[in-house]
């Protein structure tokens, strides 16, 4: 108290200050390890229950985990032998010399093997093409665009399903499978569900009663059904209706099916960042004599999109497990894959079915997390305009 | 005002051309059932301030918002730099990029710098070079004394700041007429001045102007007539001397004496 200078009695009611308060380090126990875990782990009795818990069940579930999946696991071998169970070797792990056998199935499906290389020049252009586009500071991105948008589906069609004037053998599309149809499947529909929803999303709030009327019943009706309908309804109903020559080829209807789908959710998902867009700004925009679609372009939906680029990811990564759905029209994905494989009796053993859905787990988890670190990166750098 | 006395010598006497900027003839607008403009009849020439005020809800801010087409009437005439202004895209689209439009609620476009907010429309409605576009916008940006905020968001500035901004958006499109709808109205009273300094400095270099305000101080000083409105009619024109001093209609007096006491 000595440097600060009392006015009058104890109960003074005026203060001058004539000396700063010096600054002194911090209580011991408020930083460092110590501070951090009182404050966030032990803050309350409550909390340090919690805390005691969730240790207990970390403690409980990961040991074993790491057991079944690294530690007891199996690497190679050629048969189910590999897999069982020995006096030596009492416990046993995953089987991922089965995974590793059948590696190239769940890749590539019933694809003929002599044709695989065509598959695999397929993944690359698609790997180019995603990496040009999803790296935001990529040269040249216009030319990106042409390339994954135009170039790079005509090339696959052909590349994939065969073009015989240049050597490339027609390969059915029910002979397609595994890997490769699931990221046929989820990157249609991701990549045309957001144009179609933006466009349905927009038709949903016209002025023009026609265009709404037709948004909203496609809307309504998409949503008023399951995925595995819809897909019925592409493979068994269409071709009641349409002659057999004019009926698209199965996996192009699923195609169609899924993307449709999921523009219906994803109309809504952008007609609410359009709800939260001020109408001044669209005033704004028009006062400037800008028209429709660009105000949409330059002002309405870069800050519409980013508002729902948490919705639009949840979006995705719900299509890209829906992909799995494709197998109830008799569709090899990759899921089916492993499902067919698992019954191998090559490989029959306790842990097959475990190993198996394991890799499917970590394959669909490595790819969906994926998806969530990138959308949150591009959240970020879209929030330029937030700081202060 | 305390603001205004720096210009209390007045602006210098400016020419009033023979050419309409702007031919308003009974005009009628409705929302729904509701008459909010009554045969509104006005008329503006080329390089004249205007000012209208009026209580709220008397179709001040309408009447503005028809001359760049934001809202839509149901009867009368409006000729805007002699494009007649019906419900036709191709004249709302040539009449919008000569007039510009400050808001009182500034709308910025707050994902693009205030540089970029200035450039879109040279840019994207008048096919102007990028370069050029935002040298233009510098010079505009320079006028309202806020060059060095170019390259932050509109969030980041204070709210006088960015009604600058907005004006200087405005004034990137090289306008003939400016509407300004309340443009201080939502501004904190310190910042008030540096936006009517703006304004006053736009009169002085002859901008055809036409602002609904409430700021007497910046009606007596820049208008070159006062127009009041109520109940969506015209109920006196008047210069401003006549309009402050010796107001003749009954419902005139009445507003002044109570936004003047």
């Amino acid at each position: 108290m000595s440097s600060i200078a009392a006015v009058g009695t104890e109960h003074s009611l005026v203060f001058v200050r004539t000396a700063p308060a010096p600054s002194l380090p911090p209580p011991f126990a408020s930083t460092g390890v110590i501070g951090w875990m009182r404050t966030n782990l032990f803050g309350t009795p409550f909390n340090a229950v919690l805390t005691v818990l969730i240790v207990l069940f970390i403690a409980w579930a990961v040991p074993p985990l790491v057991r079944f999946l690294l530690i007891d696991a199996v690497w190679s071998g050629s048969d189910r032998q590999a897999c069982l169970a020995t006096v030596a070797q009492p416990h046993i792990g995953a089987c991922w010399a089965f995974v590793r056998e059948h590696l190239a199935f769940f890749t590539y499906g019933f694809y003929p093997i002599e044709g695989r290389w065509r598959v695999d020049i397929f993944f690359a252009m698609l790997a180019f093409g995603m990496g040009w586009m999803l790296w935001l500071d990529a040269p040249r991105r216009g030319l990106g665009a042409l390339y994954f948008f135009g170039i790079f589906p005509i090339v696959s069609f052909f590349l994939l399903y065969g073009l015989p004037p240049l050597g490339l053998e027609i390969v059915d599309t029910s002979l397609w499978g595994g890997f490769l149809i699931t990221v046929v499947v989820a990157v249609v529909g991701i990549v045309t569900s957001l144009p179609l929803g933006i466009l349905l999303a927009l038709g949903r709030r016209s002025q023009m009663p026609a265009v709404k009327i037709v948004s909203v019943v496609f809307i309504e009706f998409v949503r008023g059904v399951p995925l595995v309908t819809v897909l019925f309804m592409a493979s068994v109903m269409l071709p009641l209706f349409v002659p057999p020559a004019w009926s698209p080829d199965k996996l192009i209807r699923a195609l169609v099916g899924v993307a449709l789908f999921s523009a219906a959710y994803m109309a809504e998902v952008v007609r609410a960042g359009l709800q939260a867009i001020p109408k001044g700004q669209w005033e704004a925009a028009s006062a400037l004599g800008l028209g429709y679609w660009q105000t949409l372009r330059f002002i309405v939906l870069p800050p519409a999109l980013r508002i729902t680029i948490p919705n639009i990811l949840n979006n995705y990564v719900s299509l890209f497990k829906d992909t799995t759905l494709v197998f109830f029209v008799g569709i090899f994905d990759f899921l089916k894959t492993i499902e067919a494989s698992r019954e191998d009796p090559t490989w029959a053993t306790p842990v097959t079915s475990a190993s198996g859905y394991a890799f499917a787990a970590l394959v669909y988890f490595t790819c969906c997390y994926s998806m969530a670190r990138y959308a949150l990166g591009i959240e970020r750098r879209l929030g330029r305009s937030e700081r202060r | 005002m305390a603001a205004m006395e720096a210009f209390d010598a007045g602006i210098a006497p400016h020419q009033v051309s023979r050419e309409v900027a702007v031919d308003i003839k009974g005009l009628n607008k409705w929302f729904g059932e509701f008459q909010v403009l009554r045969d509104v009849d006005l008329t503006l020439r080329r390089g004249e301030r205007i000012v209208i005020c009026g209580p709220s809800g008397s179709g001040k801010s309408t009447l503005i918002r028809c001359i760049n087409g934001l809202e839509v009437f149901q009867k009368g005439d409006l000729v805007v730099d002699g494009i007649p202004l019906r419900n036709d895209v191709k004249a709302l689209a040539l009449v919008r990029r000569e007039v510009g439009m400050v808001f009182q609620q500034f709308n910025l476009f707050p994902h693009l710098t205030v540089l970029e907010n200035c450039t879109l429309a040279p840019i994207n409605v008048r096919k102007m070079p990028v370069k050029q576009a935002a040298e233009v916008a510098l010079k505009f940006l320079k006028r309202v004394r806020i060059p060095e905020q170019a390259d932050k968001y509109p969030g980041q500035l204070s709210g006088g700041q960015q009604q600058r901004v907005a004006i200087a958006r405005a004034l990137c499109m090289s306008p003939k007429l400016m509407l300004f709808d309340e443009p201080t109205s939502a501004l904190d009273p310190e910042m008030v001045k540096e936006v009517l300094d703006t304004m006053v400095q736009l009169a002085m270099d002859g901008m055809t102007m036409i602002v609904v305000t409430h700021e007497m101080g910046f009606a007596r000083q820049v208008a070159d007539r006062v127009v009041f409105m109520d109940a969506g009619q015209i109920v006196e024109i008047n210069t401003p001397e006549e309009f402050f001093n010796h107001p003749q209609h009954e419902r005139t007096k009445l507003f002044l004496s109570q936004i003047l006491k």
